[in-house]
């Protein structure tokens, strides 16, 4: 086997991980609970490493065109492990403030880094869909890790119930395009699907396919499972949820189409801006009515999500950038909003509803601001960063010729404003709903919320001059140009 | 002439945003009690602001109809840092920083609670403001007028009256509404045009087939924010429950934000769309006269009368741009800044008996005059500049305007006159009901005269609104270059 040397090098960050990530769970396994701490510190520096070496690494294809590492792959990895290993910090100490501290947790996201990396990297259906299932079956157990608690229980079933469905339609997708194209690659069905003589079958496929991948990034009207998973799991647990397995899922559904179904792009796109209108509707109308921070996060992660599928419909080079800086800034503000919501409690209770953020300015005023920043950047209020991402998507799905989609994406975007909108009265307007001042914040939380903040506005300024050449980098050599 | 000034433009713009930082600093610093300092930074800081406005002021050359004070760089891919002003944006420049210590002396005493925060707002807007007149680039531009929400918002939602937070989402989301149609039609732009420079942009000749749909958009977002009828209905609740000095800003500045995006964009950008368009704007702008005067008169809150008011003097503005020659967009950018000037120091004036009496119900007040002679002087000569009284800066912006729509369109210019009729039946119902007569209201018979502050607020404004009327050609003049090169490029686009 000559090209297996090559081939172990293109995907080492995967193999760093995946060992890295079986040595921790010996490590834990045999030194027991009492090691979570170094575990988890561990794991974290493994997820650093591992995108050190992603960075580094040589580019190219192995293993016969089912593993990719282009730039795309590596931008997406790269974002991917940061932000696990951000939901592992953010995870640990709350874990032992909940008395459910194990080593398992961050063994499990580094077991799940390498699916989602997978996810990335794919560069056929049968990669794709271990990656998906690697990630997916780690996710699942991490949706239910608080167990004795009813809702995390519920979240995790649900989650694992609707998954396993999804699954099977994406398996059943794959068949039909394998049965219809004669092969795994998307080099090669790239082919077929160009000269146009699959025909209603691999449509049919790739209607499948498109559907059992909406699934995974919660985009409507498959996203179900999001608020009830987003309400029920441990807040960690949905930090993670809403920001790496979203990049990875974008990244692979932007490969499978533009790679794979380049040239019946008039085809899939039909379906993913169908799929984004909706997304916007259910995000922008959905989250009006809630009073849970995290459903409230759900619908906003739905609408968000919406964004990022429309820029993949231009189906051009400039809408493939403006996924990935739409995705990286999104992880961003994501991460704030979890952190802060880490990092704030009330008499050992932590803050659920979104009423409790009442007065909030008196109690945490740098929390107050950093929070108001977040939600004014979800918003798209310029010039924070969110502004940006929707400048990026708005702009490709123009230039794509999307005018009327980007009309209602961006009307949507006003409906939404008003949850946000609430976020910011609700701290600032308003009296606290009783005398109890707040807990002492954990420290790793208050600061990542604030670093994330302080990225979302006045970083950004300078972050997108550097952001920009490195996602069109990452984005050249897809789309038509 | 004063020496050069390297970046001023830059130094103009953000120098209120040093003095936020500055405050914030200062309550860091003194943990508590930081109220006095940050009032006096403020102060001292839209004061410098002024001083540095002026100097720009006085080293513009008003012959040179281009942009002057150039400052570009690159930035990123989709936007430049490109700033400059002409003879029409510098004056609003002048305007924005002639208003704000003002507004920050209004506040003195009457905002007690979160000084700190609400002194750092002021200036962020100021900032935003100014930023929106200097910005060349498009997403600039954007950014600048956006940004101006969000400090409005929190201003109207913290110290606003009882309904402050109906009133603030309305004012967010009514004009959020607006401007996204405009960013998407700023994408569409910079896509075909393949640059986001705004000079630039007005060159670029845009097809036929396009300016009807863009010139929507962007009317769409300074329509809301003019406020234009129909689109004026969060106006009377944002000016209601805004602070004093909120009110003062939000008429004086934030208004005026439209009709220099008509000017900026509308215009110049899009003229076949304009000419298109404007028989449309000559109606919405002559029902807005006549139905919100109406509307002004019947008011019972001295606050929504004055909005109301600012919606129709807003309508003479908006004919004025859309007129097509330069005369009427003389005076409407006139009209823009007398109005700054008069609605600003009406809302301070009624501001001053509300801080008397915690009530701005028309009924409540009559026969004012004995007690509080001083200010029955001041209230008048304003309420005469509003009625459009010749010798206050409200009759030249009137006149004017008048002048260049009877020029495009002839029955417009003739109900828009009726509306300076109809301005004077409600401005002096207002004057008499509050001010003449006997006291019949117990509670006013304690109630005082202005005191030295309040005048001192006022003293500048009556000096710029009987200077501005006596003397106009001291903005005419600056604004002469600039509007004939926009009416000639204009005339020569639609090729008449």
């Amino acid at each position: 086997m000559p090209d297996l040397i090559p081939a172990l090098h293109l995907s080492a960050p995967e193999l760093t991980l995946a060992i890295g990530g079986l040595v921790l769970l010996m490590l834990g396994a045999f030194a027991g609970e009492k090691s979570t701490r170094l575990v988890s510190l561990l794991s974290v520096a493994l997820l650093v490493a591992a995108s050190a070496v992603a960075a580094t690494g040589p580019l190219g294809s192995a293993f016969n065109g089912a593993y990719v590492a282009d730039p795309l792959a590596v931008y997406g990895k790269i974002v991917i492990y940061l932000s696990s290993a951000v939901a592992i910090i953010l995870g640990t100490g709350w874990m032992e403030r909940a008395r459910i501290a194990r080593f398992e947790y961050p063994v499990l996201i580094v077991l799940a880094a390498v699916g989602m990396s997978m996810m990335a990297s794919s560069g056929d259906l049968i990669s794709l869909y271990v990656g998906i299932e690697l990630h997916s079956l780690a996710l699942y157990v991490l949706a239910a890790y608080h167990r004795d608690d009813l809702k995390a229980s519920e979240a995790g079933l649900k989650y694992f119930v609707l998954g396993a469905l999804s699954s099977g339609l994406l398996l059943y997708g794959a068949s039909l395009i394998y049965g219809f194209t004669g092969s795994m690659r998307f080099e090669d069905i790239a082919v077929v699907a160009a000269s146009g003589d699959a025909g209603t079958g691999l449509i049919f496929g790739l209607v499948f396919l498109i559907c059992g991948l909406a699934f995974k990034v919660s985009a409507a009207p498959f996203h179900m499972w999001t608020p009830d998973v987003y309400e029920g799991a441990p807040t960690p647990v949905v930090a993670l949820f809403a920001t790496a397995p979203k990049m990875a899922a974008m990244v692979l559904i932007a490969r499978a189409l533009s790679e794979g179904f380049g040239g019946a792009h008039d085809q899939w796109a039909q379906v993913i801006i169908l799929i984004s209108l909706i997304s916007f509707a259910v995000g922008a109308f959905g989250g009006l009515a809630q009073k849970d921070f995290q459903r409230l996060l759900a619908y906003s992660s739905i609408a968000n999500i919406g964004y990022a599928l429309l820029a993949i419909a231009a189906g051009t080079q400039a809408g493939l950038q403006a996924m990935l800086m739409f995705m990286t800034l999104y992880v961003i503000d994501q991460m704030g909003f979890f952190a802060i919501l880490l990092s704030l409690s009330k008499g050992g209770k932590p803050i659920r509803r979104i009423a409790d953020l009442a007065g909030l300015k008196r109690d945490r005023p740098l929390t107050a601001i950093a929070l108001t920043i977040l939600s004014l950047s979800v918003l798209g209020m310029p010039p924070f960063s969110g502004f940006w991402a929707k400048y990026y998507v708005f702009g490709a799905a123009a230039g794509a010729g999307y005018w009327m989609v980007a009309a209602v994406g961006l009307v949507a975007s006003v409906v939404a404003a008003f949850y946000y909108l609430r976020i910011i009265k609700l701290m600032w307007f308003d009296a606290p709903l009783d005398d109890v001042p707040t807990d002492k914040a954990p420290v790793e939380a208050q600061w990542i919320g604030w670093a994330c903040a302080a990225f979302a506005f006045p970083l950004v300024i300078v972050g997108l001059t550097w952001l920009e050449p490195l996602t069109r980098a990452a984005a050249s050599g897809f789309g038509a140009g | 002439m004063p020496a050069e000034i390297p970046h001023i433009l830059s130094l103009v713009t953000f120098l209120p945003l040093i003095g936020a930082g500055l405050i914030l600093l200062a309550r860091f610093a003194m943990k508590g009690g930081a109220d006095s300092a940050a009032r006096w930074i403020a102060l001292g800081t839209t004061l410098a602001t002024l001083a540095v406005a002026t100097v720009l002021v006085l080293q513009f050359d008003p012959a040179n109809a281009g942009y002057q004070f150039i400052e570009r760089y690159e930035w990123f891919a989709a936007a430049q840092y490109h700033l400059g002003v002409d003879g029409i944006s510098i004056l609003f420049v002048l305007l924005t920083a002639f208003l704000m210590p003002i507004c920050i002396l209004a506040s003195w005493k009457t905002i007690n609670d979160r000084v700190v925060d609400y002194m750092v707002a002021f200036l962020v807007l100021q900032t935003l403001v100014i930023g929106v007149f200097t910005a060349l680039d498009l997403f600039l531009f954007y950014i600048f007028f956006e940004g101006t929400l969000v400090p409005m918002f929190i201003i109207i939602g913290v110290w606003g009256g009882a309904n402050r937070i109906y009133a603030a989402y309305k004012f967010f989301l009514y004009t959020l509404l607006g401007s996204v149609l405009m960013l998407l039609a700023m994408l569409w732009m910079a896509y075909t045009a393949g640059t986001t420079s705004i000079p630039e942009l007005k060159t670029f000749a845009f097809s036929p087939a396009a300016q009807p749909l863009l010139w929507l958009a962007f009317f769409a977002s300074f329509a809301v924010k003019m406020p234009m009828w129909p689109v004026h209905t969060w106006l009377p609740d944002a000016h209601v429950q805004a602070p004093t000095a909120g009110s003062v800003i939000l008429a004086g500045i934030l208004l005026k934000l439209g009709g220099y995006g008509f000017i900026l964009f509308n215009v110049p950008m899009f003229p076949l769309a304009s000419q298109m368009f404007a028989p449309l704007v000559f109606a919405l702008s002559a029902i807005a006269i006549v139905y919100t005067s109406l509307v002004a008169f019947r008011q019972t809150d001295m606050k929504k009368l004055i909005a109301y008011s600012s919606v129709a003097h807003m309508g003479f503005v908006t004919m004025g741009i859309f007129a097509g020659n330069a005369i009427g967009m003389q005076g409407a950018v006139f009209q823009m800044l007398s109005h700054g000037l008069i609605s600003g120091a009406l809302f301070l004036c009624v501001g001053v008996v509300y801080d008397r009496m915690h009530t701005r119900e028309i009924a409540f007040y009559g026969g004012l005059t004995s007690k509080m002679p001083w200010f029955a002087a001041i209230f008048l000569m304003f309420t005469m500049a509003n009625v459009g009284l010749p010798g206050t800066s409200g009759f030249i912006g009137e006149i004017l305007t008048l002048t260049g729509v009877y020029q495009a369109s002839t029955w417009t210019a003739f109900i828009a006159a009726s509306g300076v009729i109809l301005s004077a039946v409600y401005a002096l119902t207002l004057y008499r009901n509050v001010m003449f007569g006997e006291i019949t209201n117990p509670a006013l018979k304690a109630i005082t005269d202005i005191d030295r502050r309040e005048l001192l607020i006022f003293v500048p404004l009556i000096v710029g609104t009987i200077w501005l009327g006596v003397h106009p050609g001291l903005v005419l003049d600056y604004t002469a270059a600039s509007v004939e090169a926009l009416t000639t490029t204009y005339h020569a686009a639609i090729g008449g």
